[in-house]
């Protein structure tokens, strides 16, 4: 088991944003969460990545009890979460973009090494390692939150929307990313709006409505069920 | 023309002071968004430790050897660098997630404590100070370059390529970098903000230490509240400069001592203290964000 949350709770001040959720995650899957803007999706990935902390429920990842540590603590663990709205630093180039994926790391050439790799991945931030991040395109700078998350070498990695505001083609391009970097080992858990695309390639999805955990399946369940067909495939 | 350049030498001095400090105040700004009001004491806290370890270490006829000097400064800055941990560790960091406005009156509030602890320990009355060696100025093509502000000058080069080269240059510089533009996501990068937000204090508080000594080897005296002038008017150099932003602060510093020399050196000196209060208003109202800050098209 990679990843287990149980009876997790989070509240922003009076706001009760995760009531009881509880899912897991297994080595080597992509676990997808869909639901409606504001249904606790990008709260529930806060929480485990160490943004937030729960004010009740436990939190597991690769054997321990992790709730309430430090990002950065889980980050060294292997746990990397490229957030909402991608958090790429415009200030930075890109390059030292995916240096600060690699901040924990001393292994000089191997960083160097993954820093070709994360390039040839992405050829079109190898054409601008030297410019500022925040004068790449959205779908750039989404290609660099990836890669830049890959850096850390994970073993999960949580992914906060990575479609958002992407042209089709883009979106696409990103997807087969996703699921290649699934393939090299990477357990992926995906927060995503487009539901038909992340049940297309996940193992399991949950779906989330008003911070609760009201279905579960494997992907291709999901997809035929006539209530998420309903509210979030647009039938 | 002489005159010219002798106020240019001696405003290049006073500016590459406030430089020293602005850098403080930039830095931290830029990490906490906090204007850190207690920076001009811990400037004052270096002058007054480089008098007690000179008073300690050095005969008071005698002129200072270059190695007494340079011992001095480094305890100076090693203090300081220790106070400015203690400050964010004991004041502002409690109140991280409280509003901003609490932090900036607990800023006044460590202010006040360190200039009225400053008077209790220390006596409110300045006292001679001579750290650095007597020297003649020197005299080039004649103009006169006064041995303090030579120094001042070769040291603030220095402590600025070094500083340049760990801003730019570092996995911790990139860190605070990071940190400045957004710290929930430069902890998801594996960053330790704490430690980054330590590393601010002590590195600005240091350059503070050296500003002290220098400041105060300039007009050879030390008292409690000299940190009250000198750590506004870097505060405006820092606002000039571009809040939060490094390479700001040096060119701001530079340019208000240049101003604030060639104003009171061509009317009269008691315009010195009103230049920099004129120029605080006037960048505020042409260029808010500073000659180097971040302007609205860098944010989206
Ligand atoms: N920083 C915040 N402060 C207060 N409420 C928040 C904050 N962030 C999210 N919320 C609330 O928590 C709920 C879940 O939000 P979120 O996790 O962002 O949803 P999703 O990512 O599924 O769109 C929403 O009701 C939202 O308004
Ligand atoms: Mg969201």
């Amino acid at each position: 088991m990679m990843l287990e949350l149980s009876e997790v709770d989070v509240h922003y001040g009076a706001i009760h944003a995760l009531k009881g959720v509880s899912f897991k995650v297994d080595d080597g899957e992509i676990v997808t969460l869909i639901g409606a803007n504001g249904a606790g999706k990008t709260t529930t990935l806060r929480a485990v990545s160490g943004m937030l902390k729960p004010s009740a429920g436990q939190i597991r990842y690769a054997g321990a009890e992790v709730g309430g540590w430090k990002p950065h603590k889980l980050v060294a663990k292997g746990l990397c979460h490229a957030p909402e709205g991608r958090g790429i630093f415009p200030n930075l180039t890109i390059t030292e973009n995916l240096r600060l994926g690699a901040f924990l790391r001393r292994d000089e050439d191997a960083i160097r090494a993954d820093l070709d790799k994360g390039l040839t991945l992405f050829p079109r931030l190898r054409e601008r390692a030297t410019q500022m991040a925040g004068t790449l395109s959205g779908g750039e700078q989404q290609m660099l939150a990836i890669a830049r998350a890959l850096m850390a070498r994970p073993k999960l990695l949580l992914l906060d929307e990575p479609s958002l505001g992407l042209a089709p083609t883009i979106v696409e391009t990103i997807f087969n990313i996703i699921q290649e970097i699934n393939k090299q080992g990477v357990t992926i858990l995906l927060v995503e709006q487009n539901a038909h695309l992340a049940l297309g390639i996940a193992n399991h999805g949950y779906v989330l409505e008003t911070g609760t955990v009201v279905q579960t399946g494997t992907g291709a369940e999901l997809l035929r069920s006539p209530e998420v067909r309903k509210a979030y495939l647009g039938e | 023309m002489i005159e010219l350049f002798q106020h240019i030498v001696d405003g290049v001095s006073l500016g590459a002071i406030y430089a020293l400090i602005a850098l403080g105040y930039t830095m931290v700004y830029g990490v906490l968004k906090l204007i850190n009001f207690a920076h001009g004491d811990v400037f004052m806290l270096g002058a007054m430790i480089g008098w007690y370890a000179s008073a300690r270490w050095t005969s008071e006829s005698a002129s200072p050897s270059i190695f007494g000097s340079i011992w001095v400064t480094v305890l100076a800055m090693v203090f300081c660098g220790v106070i400015g941990f203690v400050i964010e560790r004991l004041a502002y960091r409690p109140l991280r997630a409280a509003p901003k406005i609490n932090s900036l009156i607990t800023a006044i509030g460590v202010s006040f404590f360190l200039e009225y602890g400053g008077q209790y320990l220390f006596g409110p009355n300045p006292r001679a100070f001579g750290v650095l060696p007597h020297r003649p100025p020197l005299s080039l093509a004649g103009i006169s370059i006064g041995y303090v502000d030579l120094v001042t000058i070769l040291t603030s080069i220095v402590l600025m390529i070094v500083l340049q080269r760990i801003v730019f240059h570092t996995r911790m510089g990139i860190a605070m970098r990071a940190v400045s533009w957004n710290p929930s996501v430069a902890a998801l990068m594996g960053v330790n903000i704490d430690l980054v937000i330590s590393f601010t204090f002590v590195l600005g508080s240091v350059l503070a230490a050296v500003a002290g000594v220098l400041y105060a080897s300039k007009y050879p005296s030390v008292h409690p509240l000299m940190g009250l002038m000198p750590g506004l008017k870097a505060f405006v150099a820092a606002v000039l400069g571009g809040i939060g932003n490094v390479p700001g602060a040096m060119l701001g510093g530079l340019l208000l001592g240049l101003a604030e020399q060639l104003v009171s050196g061509y009317t009269s000196s008691s315009w010195r203290d009103a230049v920099a209060f004129g120029i605080l208003i006037l960048i505020l109202l042409i260029k808010p964000s500073g000659l180097l800050g971040r302007g609205e098209a860098e944010k989206v």
